[in-house]
């Protein structure tokens, strides 16, 4: 279960972020998960709602995309999709190819509510 | 209020993998991160590759394992300086903990530190430690069918090292499909056959992984 501390990092990106903006409240926080890592998408759900509790990001959704896999022939330069299984070209059938695409683990961005600002001193 | 973010969720230990890897280049110093599943034969590899090269190389151990002091002792017992790494449950070595075994170590009287990470072909695969070169350890009776259910690590490995091939006559072991599978995954890594017990084979692995290391020494 490597997804907890997965998971973990998300959360404490979504933290300190939303200490730094003033949030009161964590909405919607998106993630990238590629094809080709080994990250199951249930698994880090399952690690949201048990890490998120007691924390900023209680209630939050985490909204996961997964990208499908493409890779670029380093023989023939052909970009082809693939499967995790196989990452030969499709076109010349060699085996030396590069990844494109498939292969992120990233924080795309999140949704919050923050502070109204009309209490601040000097307005109204 | 949407607010962009766009990092890598594994930001954190991605900078220290690469702090540690600017400590051991500084420090001339090669790391090898060794993955397998359990019972894969990590340790008895690791001895066999020491014996290869203790007598040209310096060489150190980073043990880690969920519980136990099991293997850093059995390393120590063949006058090799071992940490031991006790990750607490954790499947996987991370950047950090690497980082505070260094701590632990002579790193600048050095030139090759051996990481064992924990027996597991999955978690491992997304961490990345600051190594030098990152080898799978399989064995013939594990099956030749493991590259298809493991394909991360096999596609993101520096080598594989066939290990136990002295028991392939009793083990119903597709060498060819495993190659191909390998294949299809990483058209880089060569595929080293050996026996870390009997030592056939050890020896081109050692000199595969002897050639990394001057390569990578600076000029």
């Amino acid at each position: 279960m490597h997804e907890f501390g997965i998971t973990q990092e998300i959360l404490t990106a979504v933290v300190n972020t939303s200490a730094r903006v003033g949030a009161t409240k964590v909405n919607k926080v998106r993630v990238t998960v590629g094809e080709l890592t080994e990250v199951v998408p249930d698994s880090l759900q399952f690690a949201w709602e048990a890490l998120t509790p007691c924390t900023i990001a209680e209630g939050a959704v985490l909204e996961v995309t997964q990208t499908p896999a493409r890779s670029v022939c380093t023989e023939c330069s052909t970009e082809f999709a693939h499967d995790r299984f196989d990452r030969r070209c499709t076109s010349c059938g060699s085996f030396m190819t590069s990844v494109l695409a498939g292969d992120e683990l990233r924080i795309d961005d999140m949704d919050v509510d923050v502070a109204e600002a009309d209490e601040e001193p000097g307005e109204g | 209020m949407e607010i962009d973010l766009s990092r890598p969720i594994l930001d954190h230990n991605d900078r220290l993998a690469a702090a540690n890897r600017a400590r051991l280049e500084t420090a001339g110093v090669f790391a090898l991160d060794v993955l397998a599943s359990p019972g894969a034969g990590k340790t008895t590899t690791i001895l066999a590759t020491i014996a290869a090269l203790r007598d040209s190389l310096r060489i150190a151990v980073i043990e880690g394992d969920i519980a136990s002091t099991v293997d850093a002792d059995k390393v120590k017992a063949h006058g090799i300086p071992a940490v031991q790494i006790n990750t607490g449950g954790a499947c996987h070595l991370e950047a950090d903990m690497v980082r505070r075994a260094y701590d632990a170590l002579p790193l600048d009287s050095l030139d090759l530190v051996i990481i064992e990470n924990v027996g597991n072909l999955v978690c491992p695969t997304e961490f990345d430690l600051g190594q030098g070169a990152r080898v799978v350890v399989l064995s013939v009776p594990e099956g030749s069918d493991k590259p298809l259910k493991y394909p991360g690590i096999f596609a993101q490995t520096d080598a594989v090292l066939l290990n136990k091939v002295d028991t392939m006559h009793v083990f119903d072991f597709d060498e060819a499909e495993f190659t191909d599978s390998v294949r299809r995954l990483n058209g880089h890594a060569p595929i080293f056959r050996m026996s870390a017990k009997t030592g056939e084979g050890v020896a081109e692995w050692a000199e595969w992984l002897a050639e990394r290391i001057k390569a990578a020494k600076p000029r």
